[in-house]
């Protein structure tokens, strides 16, 4: 565990002073912040149904498709092309506490982003208390469940970038690998529930499969409050495979 | 008597840092190490020489822990290499091929991070990170510099600080002065000299000047084979076969050139007399044992030839090279 935190310090350091790091931050601010204001405005113009917080975790996948490349793109590919790898193998540091601390590292600061993005209800609150219901700004429990989607579907979504960072020695490479892989499962299970809607009767096996993968489904089920543990094992069984399979790869690189 | 062999074999074993038995390692049908069998003591300076390709950067690696070997054995400080990986890496300071570092970083924070994962204590940790960069000399001058702002050669001080950090047994240089100029070399045999008697250490180099200079004992490796091993003594009576002696004389050269061929001497004439040169050189081969003195009274017989300068002369390790990895060339060819 010494190793471990000596080695997320240093990743951390790593990623304060990588632009991209900087470039997936601010993006994420903007689009984010661009987003809430849409949703607000719709507001104005439309009576909805959800209310603005949970309207704007729903959209969660559009910026994971470019801050989590950009945030785990250079993390194994760097150190395979500069060889810095080898530097690290020989000290006496286990190879699973070199992924872990990359995986600590860059789930660390995705959460920091999306943490951020709760002051613009905040702000908004302030501003417009006396013209909305506190209610359609800030409610708690959808507040609540969403942030535990946002930390339980970052687990696997930072694992496919540390793993298709290990895949390759260019982080063009990795960061185009990362986002097909994080197309796939965002928007992959979601197209698969609507192409087979027809096909399979409600309730059945392979209808549950799929709906089983259909990560925006899954946010759906927290953003109401309800917490199933099927996506727990889900997303953490995965990410623990991708981890490992990561430890394998690096140890060939050895 | 039994408790006396066991306990010099004991003390036999105490005194070895390293062993490597039958070690051998396959990359695909490519043998890059085959029955490698070496021992290295305590406090020695050894040096690893090898064409390209030889198996050195492969040997070093799995003395490193980051290799494992096929078949055979290894271990470091009495540790086996193959079931104590982490062990043994903290009883070793390794210095890559090509010296990776992380180019973001500055030295400081570089030597700080390696001495955290080689478990220095974090109340010493300055104290031992100040200790290596004096070593190097990299605190005055380039402790709060950017690596990648670097010459060459102070990342080869960088690295080499890292092999030192936590005072670790045995020392593994891969290639320390790749690439350096002379003054850099110069000072890098300088600091490899400073380590004689505290550390184990194994250089591999191409520079056979630098591995002469500064290496105790010798091993040559060509092919994946250990094919010499020794001082240079050791390995000039082994592969030298010839014995040479220079001549250097004016006047009646003839004359003495007649009475060499008379006596059925092998001799070469290397340089003739000139504007520039009063002298030839001359220099006799012979696989007996050359005196000074008998070729003394030699010249001084013939008339109207002065003797201007006479030596043996000592085989450097160039040449022990090429003759360990040409005779090995020559087994593997027969072999073929």
């Amino acid at each position: 565990m010494r190793h471990f935190f000596t080695l997320v310090r240093h990743e951390i350091r790593l990623l304060f002073i990588a632009p991209p790091t900087y470039v997936a931050s601010v993006l994420f601010i903007l689009l984010m912040g661009f987003i809430y204001w849409a949703i607000l405005r719709s507001m104005t113009l439309v009576p909805q149904d959800t209310s603005a917080i949970t309207q704007f975790f729903s959209l969660f996948w559009l910026p994971v498709f470019f801050t989590v490349p950009l945030l785990t793109m250079r993390s194994i590919a760097e150190e395979k092309n500069q060889a810095t790898l080898q530097t690290l193998f020989s000290a006496p540091v286990p190879k699973y506490a070199i992924v872990l601390s990359k995986f600590f590292a860059a789930y660390l600061l995705y959460i920091i982003l999306w943490v951020l993005t709760l002051y613009f209800p905040l702000i908004t609150f302030n501003l417009l208390s006396d013209n909305l219901s506190n209610a359609s700004l800030v409610n708690a429990s959808e507040i609540i469940g969403s942030l535990i989607f946002i930390s339980l579907s970052g687990i696997l979504f930072i694992a496919i970038g540390i793993f298709t960072s290990s895949l390759t020695r260019s982080q063009l490479v990795a960061g185009m690998l990362c986002f097909t892989f994080l197309f796939i499962i965002c928007i992959g299970g979601q197209q698969l529930e609507y192409a087979t809607y027809n096909y399979f009767a409600q309730g059945s096996f392979f209808f549950e499969g799929i709906q089983y993968v259909n990560v925006i489904r899954h946010f759906e089920d927290f953003s109401l409050g309800i917490l199933d543990t099927r996506p727990f094992v889900f997303y953490l069984s995965i990410s623990i495979l991708l981890l490992s399979l990561t430890v394998n790869m690096i140890d060939s690189e050895a | 008597m039994k408790s006396f062999q066991t306990s010099l074999i004991k003390a036999m074993d105490e005194n070895i840092s390293i062993s490597v038995n039958n070690l051998s390692k396959n990359y695909g049908k490519v043998s890059a190490i085959k029955n490698a069998d070496f021992q290295i003591k305590k406090g020695e300076i050894v040096g690893l020489l090898g064409p390209n390709g030889a198996g050195k950067s492969t040997t070093m690696r799995i003395l490193g822990g980051l290799l494992r070997a096929d078949s055979g054995s290894a271990t470091v400080c009495g540790l086996s290499v193959a079931d104590n990986s982490l062990a043994i890496k903290r009883k070793i300071g390794f210095m890559q091929e090509n010296n990776p570092l992380p180019e973001d970083l500055r030295v400081m924070e570089y030597l700080k991070l390696r001495a955290e994962l080689k478990e220095v204590d974090s109340k010493k940790l300055s104290t031992e990170v100040r200790r290596v960069m004096d070593l190097c000399d990299l605190f005055r001058t380039a402790r709060r510099k950017i690596i990648r702002s670097l010459s060459k050669g102070f990342k080869q001080r960088v690295g080499i600080a890292d092999a030192l950090i936590g005072s670790p047994e045995i020392i593994i240089l891969d290639e320390p002065t790749i690439g350096l100029d002379p003054h850099q070399i110069q000072g890098i045999r300088k600091l490899i000299d400073s380590l004689r008697g505290k550390y184990t250490v194994l250089i591999s180099s191409h520079i056979l000047s630098e591995i002469e200079r500064n290496c105790d004992r010798v091993i040559i490796i060509n092919h994946g084979r250990v094919v010499a091993m020794g001082t240079k003594p050791e390995l000039s009576e082994e592969f030298i076969k010839e014995n040479h002696l220079r001549l250097q004389v004016s006047g009646n050269i003839e004359s003495l050139i007649t009475r060499l061929k008379s006596a059925k001497e092998d001799y070469e004439i290397k340089e003739e007399q000139s504007e520039q040169n009063d002298y030839s050189t001359i220099v006799i081969k012979s696989t007996e044992a050359l005196d000074i003195s008998d070729y003394t009274e030699i010249v001084n017989q013939i008339s109207h030839c002065q003797l201007k300068g006479i030596n043996l002369i000592k085989p450097d390790l160039e040449a022990i090279f090429l003759a360990a990895t040409k005779r090995s060339w020559e087994e593997i060819r027969i072999k073929s």
